[in-house]
């Protein structure tokens, strides 16, 4: 991809040629790698370098057209520019899209954390001997199919016709392990682990691989589960996950289109225990995928979503928060329609619990390691969910892995039925969270 | 007499190929012929060029309002290049003969390969004569045969306004409408040179209703691979009364109560079931990986008797029907089951190359950003002999899963599937509306249980996600019964 002054002068002169005096583009490249090994041997390595601009284009009457386009040249924009102000004419009228007033205002200067990539023999390495390792660590773990060594190096960029020009870039690494098991007699286990990091050399790659083999072992030994209300325990992923399905609770232009949980008047009201606080936080010091400004230029920050039970703010984009007389809050994802995204969950303990919960105490508790097929199992505008999950019952701290469950209830009413939100908070892709005590929920095992 | 003369690679920095950027054609021969000759010079088992060009318009009306229009353009490449069983795939937007020298060049560095010295002869491949589907079935003029924006706005105004009549307690309704017209070269070091236009169109309600803490959403979609008339064609009020009227009925449904039951499967979106519990375990890519139960049962009963299923690409207008696979191989008939035997697996190049299963022009991708990979087309369970009121007949306390919602199937064969449309079924006969219903089982378990199958095939437009990204599919069944499945609930 040209540079970024190029390309934002190229836009001008291709804009001004067209006619057109108000647009705005925002646009990455993404440069990646990514090994696979199976058994010692590499099986399928990629690699992909790839640009793409999405442009925004007003005419006369103010409304927007949009185009998004892969060909990041004068000729490429020309078309995209033309296609967009043709597609403007049928355009909303009403609530158009407008450039985000923050779009200007300046953000504190952080130097791009990109690193060198590692060569692709040497990720190979790493990944054979991690795949050997995870196959020494039982005789049971006879294969990892899934795996995966990947680095990526992205750099975004927003500017428009008034000025803005905004750019960042930063490279990641992350490793995905997933083990199965056979046993004769016994049905196949599995279980996985997953690691980033800003480079390969800072990849907590032990850690992964321990907790690979740590969870596909505790998974050998299975029973079923009677059908049943239980006390359950998510963890950190399992909770950000559900959390992440019922976003919508938080975003505002989906309650603008009616398709929410939550109403503007739900602000104030108390949606989930007192004992939980929940913070959207792009600039977390642990996002590994921190963004500085989100795709309309609009600079990122710390929102409190829920403090002490309370839902205290929605996530917005310029356009939404005009229509609800709020501030953007740097979660706009550009487009036609401009979607609105969290970045990076922080969940806290917030009362102070009147009664504190352990593991290695309590009786007949599941605990809830990884949630799946949330695509299919979660009805993010009912509420409800059904899920299949990965995890075990815990008694006095033993761990008994469950053969096949579902878990299913309202999460507006799992909110509310939180017990107790641990101390320590743990570090996953999609936030930091600690784990999560939630009283009776539906089980179905057999 | 004297042979063509032979090109050297010190030769390659000065040629000065004109392919044309808006169109694949024969101008592509000479650039990919010599690339390939390139790639194969530098000691690669196989190359493989993939090219792809990509005009996509997304439409959507939100109440009485066109609320997005969203036109994609795209083009990109992807170069494979084998050694032995490995493979590396790198793509790219840059679509000069430089950019996909680069691309090459990357790709062969990856594998360990090194380029030939500047005085080594570079034997360029004679690719086969061009095998242009786009032209031989007249898809040139697709494109602008479909509706303009303007009109998809008209239409699809229209059809909300059709949802808006026929449903009570909305709280949002959506219809919209997707364009996908994609142009594909491949061309490979075994000679493969074809070209393909593919117009992927597709339909859809989303319609939400509440009435106090009562809610119920329900979207449908319908697809179409052939025709450029599709929108215009599109018959939204019955598809708006189906849609509310299954909104009505779940609306004040009761939630299931979780346990083991029998099961009567809708046709047409019911052949989802089959399509993640068994039909990706018959991929080439699952036998790579080890993750399905049937690898070694080629030949053997892995399903009840009465089971028979077919995948295919051949389907006139089904959402999953290609002329060719991202391979260059053209699609085919392939018989997966039949009366409980695992006759076939589905296989793209990889999956022969690693697996020994022949390939079935089944290797497909999202995408230039994607290699191939084996995946399916349009596939279904045959019809069988029984009526769908004989099956319901069959089941003392059952559930009617009348419309499925999505699913998925894990490593070890475990499935999962939500219904978004479900019924009590008590002495023969529908009683109640049930919701919140997911079956929960394991697939090597559950082909032995689908005891009964109707005479009512019907298929679904679709779409899968796996290794090569989201793809256009079909599921399809006809009314089946599954003797026992777990059903999670409340």
């Amino acid at each position: 991809m040209s540079n970024i002054s190029e390309i934002a002068a190229i836009a001008q002169d291709k804009a001004t040629q067209l006619g057109i005096s108000k647009f705005d583009v925002y646009g990455s490249s993404v440069d990646e790698a990514s090994v696979q090994v199976d058994h010692g041997d590499p099986k399928q390595t990629k690699a992909s370098n790839r640009s793409s601009v999405m442009v925004r284009v007003w005419n006369s009457d103010q409304t927007v057209g949009v185009t998004s386009t892969t060909d990041v040249d004068a000729l490429g924009l020309e078309l995209a520019l033309k296609t967009a102000h043709e597609a403007s004419f049928f355009g909303p009228k009403e609530h158009a899209p407008d450039f985000s007033p923050e779009a200007t205002t300046p953000i504190p200067d952080h130097p791009d954390a990109v690193f060198p990539p590692a060569e692709i023999a040497t990720l190979l390495g790493k990944l054979v001997g991690v795949e050997q390792e995870l196959l020494e660590a039982h005789p049971a773990i006879v294969d990892v199919p899934y795996n995966g060594l990947s680095q990526r190096e992205i750099e975004r960029f927003y500017l428009n016709s008034e000025g803005a020009l905004r750019r960042e870039a930063r490279s990641y690494t992350s490793l995905y392990l997933y083990s199965k098991t056979e046993q004769p007699g016994k049905k196949p286990r599995s279980a996985g682990a997953f690691r980033i990091s800003p480079s390969l050399d800072q990849l907590d790659i032990q850690g992964c691989l321990q907790e690979a083999a740590e969870k596909t072992i505790s998974h050998l030994e299975y029973e079923k589960i009677p059908t049943g209300k239980y006390r359950v325990v998510f963890s950190p992923e399992a909770f950000l996950s559900l959390l992440g399905a019922f976003s919508n609770l938080f975003n505002a232009q989906s309650i603008l289109d009616n398709r929410s949980l939550s109403t503007p008047e739900s602000l104030g009201s108390a949606i989930a225990s007192p004992l939980l606080s929940v913070y959207d936080d792009a600039l977390h010091t642990d996002n590994i995928a921190r963004v500085a400004f989100d795709d309309e230029g609009t600079p990122t920050r710390r929102i409190a979503l829920i403090e002490q039970g309370i839902l205290a703010n929605f996530l917005h984009s310029a356009g939404s928060a005009k229509r609800l007389q709020a501030m953007p809050t740097g979660h706009a994802g550009i487009g036609a329609k401009v979607s609105v995204s969290p970045h990076f969950y922080h969940i806290c303990p917030g009362s102070a619990p009147q009664q504190t919960y352990n593991l290695a105490t309590a009786d007949n508790v599941i605990l809830i390691d990884d949630l799946q097929a949330l695509h299919a199992g979660v009805k993010s505008l009912q509420g409800s969910f059904s899920l299949p999950f990965d995890g075990w019952l815990v008694n006095q701290g033993q761990r008994t892995s469950i053969e096949s469950a579902t878990v299913a209830g309202d999460f507006r009413e799992l909110l509310k039925a939180i017990l107790y939100v641990e101390p320590e908070c743990e570090l996953t892709p999609a936030g930091v969270c600690p784990r999560i005590w939630v009283d009776s929920l539906s089980i179905t095992g057999e | 007499m004297t042979p063509t003369a032979l090109l050297t690679a010190q030769e390659i920095p000065a040629l000065q190929y004109r392919a044309t950027r808006d169109r694949f054609d024969e101008s592509w021969r000479a650039p990919l012929s010599t690339l390939l000759g390139l790639g194969r010079a530098a000691g690669a088992d196989f190359v493989e060029f993939f090219l792809e060009r990509v005009n996509y318009i997304s439409c959507l009306a939100e109440e009485d309002a066109i609320t997005t229009i969203t036109p994609r353009l795209a083009t990109g490449a992807g170069v494979r290049v084998f050694r032995g069983k490995a493979d590396c795939y790198v793509s790219t937007n840059d679509l000069s003969f430089g950019g996909l020298k680069s691309a090459l060049e990357k790709a062969l560095s990856i594998m360990g390969l090194t380029l030939p010295s500047l005085s080594a002869y570079i034997p360029e491949m004679n690719l086969e004569l061009l095998r242009d589907y786009a032209t031989a079935r007249g898809k040139e003029g697709w494109l602008a045969e479909c509706s303009p924006i303007a009109e998809m706005g008209n239409i699809l105004l229209a059809a909300n306004e059709a949802l808006r009549q026929k449903a009570q307690y909305i709280q949002s309704r959506r219809a919209s409408y997707f364009r996908d017209w994609q142009e594909v070269l491949v061309a490979a070091s075994d000679g493969v040179f074809a070209r393909d236009i593919r117009l992927t169109q597709s339909v859809g309600y989303s319609l939400l209703c509440a009435d106090g803490s009562d809610r119920a959403s329900i979207s449908q979609r319908a697809g179409d691979t052939h025709n450029p008339n599709f929108l215009r064609a599109w018959e939204y009020d019955l598809e708006a009364e189906a849609v509310a009227e299954s909104a009505s009925n779940m609306l004040r449904a009761d939630y299931v109560e979780s346990g083991t039951y029998p099961i009567i499967m809708a046709n047409e979106f019911g052949g989802v079931i089959f399509h993640e519990a068994c039909g990706h375990l018959l991929e080439t890519t699952q036998i790579e990986r080890k993750t399905t139960p049937f690898m070694d049962k080629k030949g053997e009963k892995i399903a009840h008797e009465s089971l028979t299923a077919w995948d295919e690409g051949l389907s006139p207008n089904a959402f999953g029907t290609i002329d060719m696979d991202d391979e260059g191989m053209p699609a085919q008939r392939t018989l997966l089951i039949e009366n409980g035997i695992l006759k076939n697996f589905l296989s793209d190049r990889a999956g022969s190359i690693r697996t020994g299963h022949p390939r079935t022009g089944s290797g497909r991708r999202q995408g230039y950003t994607y290699a191939a990979a084996s995946r399916m087309r349009n596939t279904y369970i045959a019809p069988g002999s029984y009526t769908p009121e004989e099956l319901m007949a069959s089941v003392d306390k059952g559930i009617y899963c009348k419309k499925m919602g999505g699913g998925s199937v894990g490593p070890t064969g475990q499935f999962n599937f939500a219904v978004d449309e479900a019924y009590l079924i008590e002495n023969g006969k529908i009683t109640k509306p049930l919701k919140g219903a997911t079956l929960i089982g394991d697939a090597k378990e559950i082909m032995n249980k689908i005891s009964m199958c109707s005479q009512d095939l019907g298929l679904a437009a679709g779409f899968c996600g796996s290794v090569s990204g989201s793809i256009y599919v079909t599921v399809g069944q006809p009314h089946i019964k599954v003797d026992s499945i777990t059903v999670g609930g409340r």
